[in-house]
Formats: C-alpha cells, sequence, structure tokens
C-alpha cells in the first residue's frame, strides 16, 4: 500500500506491505537506516524515533499508521551544532557514552525528547525517561554522564 | 493483507460492520510484536489510533469516562487526581510504551496482566462498546473479561472507551515485577476504599485467568473498619490481626499458575505482601488527611 509520510521535514512517499513496521517502511523502503533493529518488539528502544512530535518505538509502529503524519528519526538531529553533530550527540561523544553504539541513535534521540521536555531532569527522571533503551556496553554511568553535559549545555546556549 | 484507516469514528464502526474480521490496532504495543515475529497475519486490520473522538476523556456528574484511545502518557499527566490510574500508567512500560499503549488495548488485548484492568475493576468499571448505527452498549467489568485474552466484544464492536464513579477515598495500584520498567507484571493489585459507601474494593492481575476481585477480603477489611470504628474516626487503628487477615483472605482469592514470570507460590506471598501494603498505605492517608483537617 501506498504511504505518504512527512519524513524528517521532507514529503515522501512509499509503497509498503501492510503489515510492514513503521521502522521496516524506514530502514527498507525510505533507506533511512539510523533506527536500529533490534528487538522488535519494544523493548530496546534503538528504533526510537518521534510520531507527531512524541517519543515511541518505531518497530511498535503499523507503517500504515504513519500516512499522513510527520515522522522525526535521529538523522533529523544532525547538522546543528559545530562538526554537523547535535548537541546530544558531543555529549555523547565527549563523555564517552558511545562504545558499539548499536543504542546510540535511540538513546540520543530519547536524551533529546527528555531535554525537550525537561531540561534540568533529576538523575532519577533521567534514569526513568531512558528505561526503555538498553545498552549492553556501556554499564550506563556513561550515559548518565552525556545528559548531564547535554542538559549544561542547553541550559546555556538553548540550542 | 489490508489496512483500512477511516477518518471518524462513524465511519471506523462501519467499516467494522463490513469487517468483522478486521482486528482494531490502536497503540501496537502487543498487535505490532505478534506481527514482527509473524506469529499472526490478520488479512483486515483497522486503524483506530487516529479516531480524535476516542483520544479523550471526561467527566459527566461524578462519572468519569477513558476514550479509548488515551495513552498511558495522557492518563499519567492530565489525570494525575485519578492516583490507581495514574499509578498505574506510571507503571506500564517505558517512556515510548505509554506514549502509544492506550486504555483500549489493554481492554481489547484482555490479558489477565494488563495494569488498567485492575483499576476498573477496583472502580466496579464498564466498559463501553460502539457498533454502526449509533449502537453502544456497557458491559460491566466482570462480564466483559471472560478469560485470558478472551472478552465480550462482539464482532461488529469497537471499544469506545471505559467508565466509572469516582470514589472518594484513599486508592493505589501496586506492582511486582524485576525491575522498574518495561515488565509485565508477576503480580499488581489496585485498592479503592470508598468512604462514601463504607466499601474497600481490592483487584489482583495476573494471578488468575482474569483479573480478579477478592469479595471475602472486600468485605473482612470493611467490617474490620466498622469494628474498629475506623469509618467514622480514621484514626482509630485496626488491630495488626485484621491488617493480616485481610492480605490472607486477598491471597486466598489468586488462582496462580508457575511461567516464565513466576511460581504460583511466589504470585501467592506477592498478593499477601501487596494486599497488607496497599490497606496500610490507605489507612495511614486517611491518618494524614484527618490530621490536616
Amino acid at each position: 500500500m501506498l504511504i505518504r509520510v512527512n519524513l524528517n521535514g521532507e514529503l515522501r512517499e512509499a509503497d509498503v506491505w501492510p503489515g510492514a513496521s513503521l521502522l521496516f517502511a524506514l530502514r527498507e523502503d525510505f533507506g533511512v537506516r539510523g533506527s536500529k533493529n533490534a528487538c522488535e518488539q519494544g523493548e530496546c528502544g534503538s528504533c526510537s524515533v518521534w510520531l507527531d512530535g512524541d517519543l515511541v518505538c518505531a518497530c511498535l509502529v503499523l507503517a500504515a499508521q504513519a500516512h499522513e503524519r510527520e515522522v522525526r528519526t535521529v538523522e533529523s538531529l544532525s547538522g546543528t551544532g559545530e562538526e554537523g553533530l547535535h548537541p546530544v550527540q558531543e555529549a555523547f561523544l565527549e563523555a564517552g557514552a558511545v562504545q558499539c553504539g548499536f543504542c546510540t541513535p535511540g538513546l540520543v534521540v530519547a536524551v533529546a525528547d527528555l531535554l525537550d521536555h525537561d531540561p534540568s531532569p533529576s538523575e532519577a527522571a533521567v534514569r526513568e525517561a531512558l528505561s526503555g533503551n538498553l545498552c549492553r556496553c556501556t554499564g550506563y554511568q556513561k550515559i548518565m554522564d552525556a545528559v548531564s553535559l547535554a542538559a549544561e549545555r542547553k541550559r546555556e546556549s538553548d540550542w | 493483507m489490508e489496512v483500512l484507516i477511516p477518518r471518524g469514528l462513524e465511519e471506523a464502526l462501519e467499516w467494522k460492520a463490513d469487517h468483522p474480521e478486521a482486528v482494531p490496532i490502536a497503540g501496537g504495543t502487543d498487535l505490532m510484536v505478534d506481527l514482527n515475529f509473524d506469529r499472526s497475519r490478520p488479512e483486515v486490520m483497522i486503524d483506530v489510533s487516529r479516531l480524535s473522538e476516542l483520544n479523550t476523556w471526561r467527566r459527566e456528574d461524578g462519572n468519569l469516562f477513558l476514550g479509548a484511545g488515551l495513552t498511558y502518557t495522557r492518563a499519567l499527566h492530565e489525570l494525575p487526581e485519578m492516583r490507581a490510574l495514574a499509578q498505574a500508567s506510571r507503571s506500564v512500560g517505558s517512556p515510548q510504551i505509554r506514549n502509544r499503549g492506550t486504555i483500549g488495548g489493554n481492554l481489547g488485548t484482555a490479558s489477565p496482566a494488563g495494569d488498567a484492568v485492575p483499576v476498573l475493576d477496583a472502580h466496579d468499571g464498564e466498559v463501553v462498546l460502539g457498533a454502526a448505527g449509533d449502537r453502544t452498549r456497557s458491559v460491566s467489568w466482570n462480564e466483559f473479561f471472560l478469560g485470558p485474552k478472551r472478552n465480550a466484544m462482539a464482532p461488529d464492536e469497537l471499544i469506545l472507551g471505559a467508565q466509572w464513579r469516582d470514589a472518594r477515598g484513599p486508592q493505589s495500584f501496586s506492582k511486582v515485577g524485576t525491575r522498574n520498567a518495561m515488565v509485565i507484571a508477576v503480580a499488581n493489585l489496585c485498592l479503592v476504599m470508598d468512604e462514601d459507601s463504607r466499601t474497600v474494593r481490592v483487584a489482583l492481575g495476573s494471578v488468575g485467568p482474569t483479573v480478579l476481585r477478592s469479595q471475602e477480603a472486600e468485605a473482612f477489611a470493611a467490617e474490620a473498619l466498622s469494628r474498629a470504628g475506623a469509618w467514622d474516626d480514621p484514626s482509630a487503628p485496626l488491630p495488626p490481626s485484621d491488617l493480616e487477615g485481610f492480605a490472607e483472605r486477598v491471597s486466598g482469592a489468586a488462582t496462580p499458575i508457575d511461567d516464565v514470570r513466576g511460581t504460583a507460590g511466589y504470585r501467592r506471598h506477592a498478593c499477601r505482601v501487596l494486599a497488607g501494603r496497599a490497606l496500610s498505605w490507605a489507612l495511614a492517608e486517611r491518618v494524614a488527611e484527618a490530621q490536616l483537617a
């Protein structure tokens, strides 16, 4: 079936299998591969995107449900900071919050979403906000450090 | 396979009448997992996630109506005064899941572990169903849930929402799982104390084929409060043996099984602990409120 999606600010069309997830459509039909496919059951958060501004797991959205809606992926975050990186991405690099990198796109999206809603989150709020994103490498502490750094920068400059 | 995308509720109900086999999909947090793993492949699906008529809640004469499309995130933020509902909503999944998962999805899936269900049941709530031609009917919680993942919907119906009467008094939702997020309950419990009818209602999830109420424990608690004079005087303490008697009876109502999430024995124990805590919190809250007043 034909779906039309406002994808990262651009109107795009794709012919998708009606049972396909938004994640599958993004990666295979639209060729936008920043959102990662790991668990396909909403457990890991690696496919976190915004659907009409809400943080969701793209694997749990039927592609058809995104028809005539706005989808923003991790790709929408690039290009606003130095070297084309978003401040959250820069904070992840500086804090060493990236190891294998597979969870990183989902975490970056989830952190950007958190800081949009709450620029000064408590540690408990950060842990709750990131409870739907799994990382099997870092042990999370450096991710926590990256969030603190990103929050600090956001308060200073309001990117 | 085909996905129907109705523009409004009326159209959705008409299409459901034309395609009674169509599987409604709202937040997709259960259904998409089955689709992704090819465990089910419905011939027709109907997207109810964009029906604005269902993405709503309202209060009418002391009744609360929760539209089927209300997400847990919205329930949590927009209805904090419905404490048990807010606590249950917060315990669901993760932010990503709460942004998509809906009250109606919990009712349609009819899992005995659904976190909104004990809240509905402990409020003596009803599920509101709609069909084409302006036909609606309300089904009480104990007639709606028929068994694990089975409910009383007719093939031409869609879930419009849930409704119950606000109860004046303490209430809580609690849940046992292996972490604070992303868990399906090993056991969950909702306790509602209704000061006006002088009743205590308690519903248990994930410990039977459907969410259960323990009428014996409820009657025992109401009588214990009467004996202690606590309905009139919140500071009148209940003897510890009454708290234990309540917890024991709640646990006795559970009919759990061993499964991947826990053993039957552990679940009975969890019910006892959750019930004792929930009643203690309710009593403590009444004392604190009386002191403030």
